[in-house]
C-alpha cells in the first residue's frame, strides 16, 4: 500500500514532542544528553557575552587599548577571570578554604567554608517556586509574567500571618503563614486566569499589569499603621514572629528548610502534571484547546485552576524570602526572582526535574554575583544580563545548533503555545 | 420521507451579548452608586469646584474663563447619568450605540471624581490635560511600533525593552555628544538592533514570539541598569544631555484648550503626528501598505503572488523598533532629561494594550494612549489636591484601565489573522 | 506556452513526495492530473509553481529552461495557480486580492494604489469570460463558488498563458462544476493551457485532452479519454482492483436515536447558518447529509455535540433532551470524529494511548479520581491499537509522528470503543488513502449493524452515494430534501446542493443514471 504524504506541509519537528515514557533506558539516556546539550551551551555561550559586555563597559579599557594593546587586552582577560572566579567561589565555596578548614578540624571553619553553598540553596529556594510557577503555566498554555507580583503579594500575607499571630506553636504557625502565602499569591494569579477564560483577556498583559499593580500595593501597605513596623517612617512591616521563621538547616547558615519545601513543591507539581486527572486536563489543554474542547475538556477551568496554583507557587516564593530570611517585607525582597522563574522554566522545558537543577544554577549565579559585585566592581546586574542570554538560546535551540553545529532536539518545552493574541 | 422546513422561529436569543449588555448595566448602576455614596463625602454643601481652562502664565490667547461648577449638584448629577444609563442598560441595552453610552457614562465619573477632588479648590483642569497629552506621547509611540510589527504578522512584546534602551542612548549618547540630535538618532538605531534581534530570533530562529520579546525586555533592562551602575554612577557627565525645548507652534498654540494640548510641545508631539499620518496613509493607501497587510493577514496568499514575507516581516519589525527607540528617547531627551533604572515602568505594555484598543491603527492608538495618558496624569496632578484617594492607588490607576480595557475589548477587535504565527514555506 | 517537466524528484523527511515525474503540457491543452490523496498532485505543482525548489529534474518552457525561485518567477513566466485551498485575504476586497502583487499605482513616488485603474480591469475581463464578481465586495462575505471566481480572475489579471487548477471541483456542485468546464473550454479556446489536478476519474474523462496518472510520487502512465476507461483509471491510480462500490447489507432501521427540530445556530461571526432544520436518525442507518461547504453543515454538527450553543430549537438524543456540552453529550453515548483530526480529534504531541483515553481518562478503570492509572491505560491502548490494525511501534510514540490514516485510526478507535448511540463524523475519510478509506468504511457500516445511529458529514457525493442508507441534502441552513441512495442521481443531488426545490429536481429526473465511480468506492 503506498504510504501517503504527510499532508500539504511536512509535520513540523515540533510535534515530535517529548516522550514521557520512553521505550529503553539507553534510549533515554540518549534523549537526555542531547536534552542537557542546550542548557550546557546556553549557559556557556551566555558566559561568554557576558564577558564581553565586562570588557566592553569597562570604559578604561578603550583608552588603554589605544595606547597599548596587548596589555589592555590581558588586562581585560584578568578582569574577566578575576569576575568570574569571584562569581564562582562566591556560589560554591574556594577550594583552599575547604582544605583549610577540614585539615584544621575547627567547626567554625568548616562552617564558614559552606557559606557560599549555603548562600547558593537560600537563593535557590525562591527561584524553585518561580520555576514551577512559570512551568505550570506553560504546560497549560499560559504565559504567567505576574510571578512578580504574585510573589509579592504572596510576601504579603506570609508576612502579616507572621506578625499578626502570637503564642503559636512553630508547627501550627509556619504552616499557617505557609499557606497565606499560597493564598496571596493564588488571589493575583487567579485574576488573570479567571479574565482569560471568561473574557478572553491575554494574560501577559494582565499579569504584568497586576506586577505593576503589586508593586504599588506593597507600597502602600507598608506604610499602613497597622501594617508598618512601630517606630519607622520608612517602609517595612512589623517583625514576623520567632515561631513561623523557616528553622536554618544547618545552625550558623542561613540555608534553611525552605529549600526542602522546594523541592517537595516540585514533586507535588510533578505528580500533579504527570500523574494526576487534572495535570492530564492541563496538559491536554495546553498542546491542543481545541481538541481538549472536543473530547469534553472544559478550558476554562482549566485555565483559572493552572493560573491560581502558579500564583499560590509564586507566592510561596515570597514566603519563602520573608519567612526564612528578611523576617518582615521590604520592598526590595525580590529582585526579579519572578523572571528567573521564566528563564528556569524554559530551561527545564517546564519539568519539575529539571527545574530543581536549573534553580540551583541561577542560585549560584545570584549567590556568587554579590562578592564578585563588592570585590571586582562589577554589577550584579551582569546576572540578569546572562539570564537573559541563556533564555534566549533555550528557547531558540536553532540558534545553538547554528552556532556550535550539533544536533539538538527541536522541543523548547514551549509548544504548548497558541500564537499571538489569540486565546 | 421528506423533510418539512420550518417555520419562521419566533425570537432570536444571543445569549453571549444579554450576558455583556447585563454586566455593562450592573457596572453603571455600581458606578453610579460610587459616586453618589463616595464622591459626596466631605465636600461643604456651598463649595465649588474650579476649573482652569488657560495655563498658567501663558500669554496671549483668548482668555477663557475658568469653569465653576457647583459641587455637590455636579456629582448628583452625575451619578443620575451613570445611574440612569444603567438602568436602561440592564432593560432594554442600546443597540449599536452601546460604546457611545460607555463613553458618556465614563466621561460622566471621571468628572464627578474630578470634581469631588477640587471641590472648594480650584484645579488646573488644561493642566490634567496638557499631561494626558504628554503621557500619552510615549504610550503612543508604543501603540505605533506595535502597529507596524504586528500588521506584518509579528508580535513585538518587546517594544518596552525598545523604549528603555532608546531612553537610555538618547541620554548617554546625547550627553556624550553634546548634540540631542544625534542622541535622537542614536536612540533610533538602537531600538531597531533590538527590532532586528527580535526579527531574527522570531522569522529565522521561529522562536516564540512572546518568549522572544520577553527575552529582549529582560536583556535591555539588565544591560541599561548594568552599564548605568557600572558606568554612569562614576561618570555623571555622560546622563546629563540637554533636552529637547518645548515649539509651540504660533497661530495654533493659541486655540483655546486644544492648543495648549497639542501645539505647544516638543519636537517629540509633533514629530508623532507626522508619525501617525504617514503610517495611517501608508498602510491604507500605498502599494506598501496593502502589502504588508497582507503579509499579517494571510502569509501564504502573499507568497503566492510574489511578495517576499520574509522581507516584509523584517522591514516592518526593523521600522517598529526605530519607532520604539525614538519613543523611548522621549523619556530622557523629551521629558526629564537623566536616565533611571527601569524609568519606563510598563509603559510599552500600556502602548500594546492601546494599539489593540485602537484596532491596530494608528490613529485608533493615539486615541486609546490618550485614555491611558488621562490615567497616568492622576497621580501627578491630584495628589497635590491631597485627595482622601492614597497615591499610590493613583498610581494603580494606568495599569487598572489597562486591564479593563483589555479584557473588556477582546473578540470585539479584529487583530491580524497571521499575527504571532512564524511562516513556514516548507 | 508548451511546458515540460523533466525527471522532478522532490523529498520531505521520511517521503520522496515526487519521484523522477515527467510531463509535458502542449500549447492549448487541458491536461489532467490524476491521483489520490496523497500521490503527489499538489506537491508537484508547488514544485511547478516555485512555492518548492526540486531536489532534482528541471522544468522547461517552450523548450527553454527555467528555474523559479519564488511564485513571482512562475507569475512572471506566465503560470497563474488556482489552489485548493484559496489564496485569498478575507479582509480584503475583490479588487485589492486581485491586485496585490501587480498593483496599480499612481502618484509621484508610484506607491500610492490605483483602486479605481485596477476595479476597471477586473470589470473587463469578468464580462469577457462570464466571471460575475462585485469588486469591492469583501472576500469574506463571499461564498466559496465564487471565491473560485475571484481566483480565477487572479490568474487571467496577469495574463497567464498556462493555468493550473488544484482539485477546483472540491467546493462545488456538479452543476457549477459544468460551469467551470464551460470556462476552461473557454480559455481553451483562448489559447490558455490548463493542468487541472482531480481525483475524481469522470472530471478528468469528462473535460481532459489528455490525463496523467501518479501514484505514491511517480507518474504510472499518460493516456487519453479515448484510450481509457474508468476501471483502467481507478487501477492505474491504486495499482490493483479496486472495487468501486460499498459492501452492505439493507438497513434495519430501529427507534430514533436523534432528534433535531426546529433548530437555529449561528457561527462565529454571528450570521444564522442553520435556518430551522429538522432531521430525524434512527439507530442501525446511516444518515448521510451532503452538501457544498457553507451551508451549515459544521455548525450543525457542533450543535449536536454542545461545542456550539443552538439560539433556538431543540436536539433530543433516545428522547432526552441532552445539557448541550460535550461532555455530557458524550457522555450520553455520542461519539464525535471531527472534521479536522489535527485541529480537533487529537492532541499530537500526546502519546497514542493518552489519545486513546482522551473522552474517558476521568473515570475508572483509567483514573480513581484524582489520579491516572497508566497501567490500565496502556494496556487498553494495546489492546486498541490491535484492533483497529494501528501500525506504530510503541503506544508511546506521539500520535503526530502516525500517517493520516492512522491518525484517524486511533480516533476511530477511541470513539468506537465506548459503547455508543450515535456516531456523527465530519469527513471522515478527507485526505486519506484508499487502503484507510475502505477501513473507515467498513467500521463504519459495523457500528450501524450493531445498532448505532450514524450521521455522516461529507463533501465527496462518491462517498455519500455508497455509505448512506438515506441522503439528505442541506442547502442555506435547512434540509431540503432526503433522498433514496438507491435511486438518486448526482445530478439530482446537485441541483438540490445547489439550491433547487424537490419540485424542479423531481421534473428534472431524468438524466444521466447509474453510480458516480471513483477509486475508493
Amino acid at each position: 500500500m503506498a504510504e501517503p504524504l504527510p499532508g500539504p506541509a511536512p509535520a513540523e519537528g515540533s510535534t515530535r514532542g517529548t516522550v514521557p515514557d520512553g521505550p529503553t533506558l539507553a534510549a533515554r539516556l540518549g534523549t537526555t544528553a542531547r536534552g542537557l546539550a542546550v542548557p550546557i551551551l546556553a549557559i556557556f555561550s551566555a558566559l561568554v557575552i557576558g564577558a564581553v559586555v565586562i570588557v566592553l563597559s569597562d570604559v578604561t579599557f578603550f583608552e588603554r587599548l589605544q595606547s597599548d594593546p596587548g596589555a589592555a587586552l590581558g588586562a581585560a582577560v584578568g578582569e574577566v577571570l578575576r569576575a568570574y572566579r569571584e562569581l564562582f567561589t562566591g556560589a560554591l565555596g574556594s577550594p583552599t578554604d575547604y582544605v583549610d578548614a577540614f585539615t584544621s578540624g575547627d567547626p567554625d571553619l568548616i562552617r564558614k567554608a559552606f557559606v557560599p553553598i549555603s548562600e547558593t540553596l537560600l537563593a535557590a529556594t525562591p527561584l524553585i517556586f518561580t520555576g514551577l510557577a512559570v512551568a505550570l503555566g506553560f504546560q497549560c498554555g499560559l504565559f504567567n509574567i505576574g510571578a512578580e507580583g504574585q510573589l509579592y503579594v504572596g510576601a504579603m500575607f506570609g508576612t502579616f500571618a507572621g506578625f499578626a499571630f502570637a503564642g503559636l506553636p512553630w508547627f501550627v504557625h509556619i504552616p499557617l503563614a505557609v499557606g497565606a502565602g499560597f493564598l496571596g499569591g493564588a488571589l493575583w494569579g487567579f485574576v488573570p486566569g479567571l479574565l482569560k477564560a471568561r473574557t478572553g483577556a491575554h494574560e501577559v498583559i494582565v499579569t504584568i499589569m497586576l506586577n505593576y499593580t503589586a508593586y504599588n500595593l506593597i507600597s502602600w501597605i507598608l506604610k499602613v499603621p497597622g501594617y508598618q513596623r512601630e517606630g519607622r517612617s520608612d517602609p517595612i512591616s512589623k517583625v514576623a514572629l520567632d515561631s513561623s521563621w523557616y528553622p536554618p538547616l544547618v545552625e550558623g547558615l542561613r540555608a534553611n528548610w525552605g529549600f526542602v519545601l522546594g523541592l517537595v513543591a516540585a514533586i507535588a507539581v510533578s505528580w500533579l502534571l504527570f500523574r494526576s486527572t487534572r495535570g492530564f486536563e492541563f496538559r491536554a489543554v495546553g498542546f491542543n484547546p481545541t481538541a481538549a474542547r472536543y473530547a469534553g475538556m472544559s478550558i476554562a477551568t482549566s485555565t483559572i485552576l493552572a493560573m491560581t496554583i502558579s500564583g499560590g507557587l509564586a507566592g510561596l516564593a515570597g514566603t519563602s524570602i520573608v519567612l526564612g530570611v528578611t523576617h518582615s517585607l521590604t520592598f526590595g525582597i525580590s529582585s526579579g526572582f519572578g523572571f528567573d522563574g521564566i528563564a528556569i522554566a524554559l530551561m527545564a522545558a517546564s519539568r519539575p526535574r529539571g527545574i530543581i537543577l536549573a534553580s540551583l544554577l541561577f542560585g549560584a549565579l545570584r549567590a556568587g554575583a554579590t562578592p564578585m559585585q563588592s570585590l571586582t566592581g562589577v554589577p550584579i546586574d551582569l546576572v540578569v544580563v546572562i539570564q537573559a542570554l541563556v533564555i534566549m538560546f533555550v528557547a531558540a535551540p536553532a540558534l545553538v545548533r547554528e552556532i556550535y553545529r550539533i544536533r539538538v532536539p527541536e522541543t523548547t518545552g514551549l509548544e504548548t503555545f497558541s500564537q499571538g493574541w489569540r486565546a | 420521507m421528506t423533510a418539512v422546513a420550518a417555520t419562521a422561529p419566533a425570537v432570536i436569543v444571543d445569549r453571549a451579548a444579554i450576558r455583556r449588555q447585563r454586566i455593562l448595566g450592573v457596572a453603571y448602576l455600581v458606578m453610579g452608586a460610587v459616586v453618589a455614596y463616595f464622591l459626596t463625602s466631605n465636600i461643604k454643601t456651598d463649595a465649588t469646584s474650579t476649573f482652569v481652562l488657560k495655563p498658567a502664565g501663558s500669554q496671549g490667547g483668548l482668555d477663557i474663563p475658568s469653569l465653576v461648577v457647583p459641587s455637590m449638584l455636579t456629582v448628583y448629577l452625575a451619578a443620575g447619568i451613570c445611574a440612569g444609563f444603567g438602568a436602561i442598560q440592564l432593560i432594554r441595552g442600546f443597540g449599536t450605540r452601546w460604546s457611545v453610552v460607555l463613553a458618556v457614562v465614563a466621561v460622566a465619573f471621571v468628572f464627578a471624581f474630578l470634581t469631588w477632588a477640587a471641590a472648594g479648590k480650584s484645579v488646573s483642569l488644561i493642566g490634567i490635560l496638557q499631561l494626558t497629552v504628554q503621557k500619552a506621547l510615549p504610550i503612543t509611540f508604543g501603540a505605533l511600533s506595535g502597529v507596524l510589527c504586528e500588521r506584518s504578522g509579528v508580535v513585538n512584546i518587546a517594544i518596552e525593552g525598545m523604549l528603555l534602551s532608546g531612553a537610555f542612548t538618547g541620554a548617554v549618547v546625547g550627553s556624550a555628544t553634546g548634540n540631542n540630535i544625534v542622541g535622537l538618532v542614536a536612540a533610533a538605531l538602537v531600538g531597531g538592533a533590538l527590532a532586528g534581534l527580535l526579527a531574527v530570533l522570531a522569522i529565522r530562529y521561529r522562536m516564540n514570539q512572546i518568549v522572544a520579546g520577553t527575552v529582549i525586555n529582560i536583556f535591555a533592562s539588565g544591560l541599561t541598569s548594568f552599564v548605568a551602575a557600572r558606568v554612569l554612577q562614576t561618570h555623571r557627565e555622560l546622563n546629563e544631555p540637554e533636552k529637547f525645548s518645548s515649539l509651540p507652534i504660533p497661530v495654533l498654540s493659541d486655540i483655546p484648550i486644544v492648543g495648549p494640548m497639542f501645539f505647544s510641545g516638543n519636537m517629540f508631539m509633533y514629530l508623532l503626528f507626522v508619525l501617525i499620518g504617514l503610517i495611517h496613509y501608508g498602510l491604507f493607501y500605498t502599494r506598501w501598505g496593502l502589502r504588508v497587510r497582507a503579509v499579517g493577514e494571510h502569509p501564504r496568499a502573499a507568497d503566492t503572488v510574489g511578495i517576499n514575507v520574509i522581507l516584509t516581516r523584517y522591514r516592518n519589525v526593523i521600522l517598529g523598533g526605530v519607532v520604539a527607540g525614538i519613543g523611548g528617547a522621549y523619556f530622557t531627551l523629551g521629558s526629564t532629561g537623566s536616565f533611571v533604572h527601569d524609568m519606563t515602568g510598563g509603559r510599552g505594555f500600556i502602548g500594546l494594550a492601546a494599539m489593540i484598543f485602537g484596532g491596530w491603527t494608528p490613529i485608533g492608538g493615539f486615541l486609546a494612549s490618550l485614555i491611558f495618558g488621562f490615567a497616568d496624569s492622576l497621580q501627578a496632578r491630584l495628589s497635590i489636591l491631597a485627595v482622601a484617594v492614597p497615591s499610590e492607588f493613583l498610581l494603580m490607576a494606568p495599569y487598572l484601565v489597562t486591564i479593563i480595557v483589555v479584557a473588556g475589548l477582546v473578540g470585539r477587535v479584529r487583530m491580524p489573522a497571521a499575527d504571532g504565527t512564524p511562516y513556514e514555506k516548507e | 506556452m508548451k511546458l515540460e517537466l523533466r525527471g522532478i524528484t522532490k523529498r520531505f523527511p521520511g517521503v520522496i513526495a515526487n519521484n523522477d515525474v515527467n510531463l509535458v503540457v502542449e500549447p492549448g491543452e487541458i491536461h489532467a492530473l490524476l491521483g489520490e490523496n496523497g500521490a503527489g498532485k499538489t506537491t508537484l505543482v508547488n514544485v511547478l509553481f516555485g512555492l518548492y525548489q526540486p531536489d532534482e529534474g528541471e522544468i522547461r518552457i517552450d523548450d527553454r529552461r527555467v528555474t523559479f525561485q519564488d511564485p513571482g518567477d512562475a507569475i512572471t513566466a506566465g503560470i497563474g495557480m488556482v489552489h485548493q485551498h484559496f489564496m485569498l485575504v478575507p479582509v480584503f476586497t475583490v479588487t485589492e486580492n486581485v491586485m496585490l502583487g501587480v498593483e496599480s499605482v499612481r502618484g509621484p513616488l508610484g506607491q500610492q494604489l490605483d483602486r479605481p485603474a485596477a476595479r476597471k480591469r477586473i470589470v473587463e475581463i469578468s464580462e469577457a469570460h462570464n466571471l460575475h464578481v462585485d469588486p469591492d465586495a469583501l472576500v469574506e462575505d463571499l461564498p466559496v463558488g465564487v471565491r473560485q471566481r475571484v481566483e480565477i480572475i487572479k490568474t487571467l489579471y496577469r495574463q497567464s498563458d498556462l493555468l493550473v487548477l488544484d482539485e477546483p471541483t472540491a467546493v462545488l456542485t456538479p452543476q457549477e462544476d459544468e460551469e467551470l468546464f464551460e470556462i476552461m473550454r473557454s480559455l481553451k479556446a483562448s489559447g490558455t493551457s490548463i493542468v487541472f489536478i482531480t481525483h475524481k476519474l469522470n472530471e478528468a474523462m469528462g473535460i481532459a485532452d489528455r490525463i496523467t496518472v501518479l501514484r505514491a510520487g511517480r507518474v504510472v502512465g499518460t493516456t487519453t479519454p479515448q484510450e481509457a476507461t474508468l476501471e483502467s483509471l481507478a487501477e492505474m491510480m491504486v495499482g490493483r482492483h479496486v472495487s468501486l462500490v460499498v459492501d452492505k447489507e439493507p438497513a434495519k432501521p430501529g427507534a430514533t436515536v436523534l432528534e433535531v427540530k426546529d433548530l437555529i445556530v449561528r457561527d462565529d461571526r454571528g450570521h444564522v447558518t442553520v435556518n430551522g432544520l429538522n432531521l430525524e436518525v434512527r439507530a442501525g442507518e446511516i444518515v448521510a447529509i451532503a452538501g457544498v461547504q457553507g451551508n451549515g453543515q459544521t455548525e450543525l454538527v457542533e450543535a449536536i455535540t454542545g461545542l456550539r450553543h443552538p439560539v433556538a430549537g431543540s436536539i433530543r438524543i433516545e428522547g432526552q433532551a441532552v445539557r448541550l456540552e460535550p461532555r455530557k453529550v458524550l457522555e450520553a453515548g455520542v461519539a464525535h470524529v471531527p472534521e479536522d483530526r489535527l485541529e480537533d480529534g487529537c492532541v499530537p504531541a500526546f502519546t497514542i494511548a493518552e489519545n486513546l483515553v482522551l473522552n474517558t481518562y476521568y473515570r475508572p478503570p483509567y483514573s480513581n479520581g484524582l489520579q491516572l492509572d497508566r497501567d490500565a491505560i496502556g494496556k487498553e491502548a494495546e489492546t486498541l491499537v490491535r484492533d483497529f490494525d494501528v501500525r506504530t511501534p510503541s503506544v508511546f510514540n506521539p500520535v503526530g509522528n502516525l500517517s493520516g490514516g492512522n491518525q484517524q485510526k486511533v480516533i476511530v478507535a477511541r470513539e468506537f470503543s465506548r459503547p455508543i448511540h450515535l456516531l456523527v463524523a465530519a469527513q471522515p475519510t478527507r485526505g486519506l488513502d484508499v487502503g484507510s478509506i475502505e477501513y473507515i468504511h467498513r467500521r463504519i457500516v459495523e457500528k450501524r449493524d450493531e445498532g448505532a445511529a450514524v450521521l455522516i458529514v461529507s463533501t465527496e457525493l462518491d462517498e455519500v452515494l455508497a455509505l448512506a442508507d438515506r441522503i439528505a441534502v442541506i442547502y442555506q441552513g435547512r434540509i431540503v430534501d432526503i433522498l433514496d441512495p438507491e435511486s438518486a442521481t448526482p445530478q439530482q443531488l446537485g441541483l438540490l446542493m445547489g439550491g433547487s426545490g424537490p419540485g424542479e429536481v423531481a421534473a428534472a429526473a431524468n438524466g444521466e443514471s447509474g453510480l458516480v465511480v471513483t477509486a475508493h468506492g
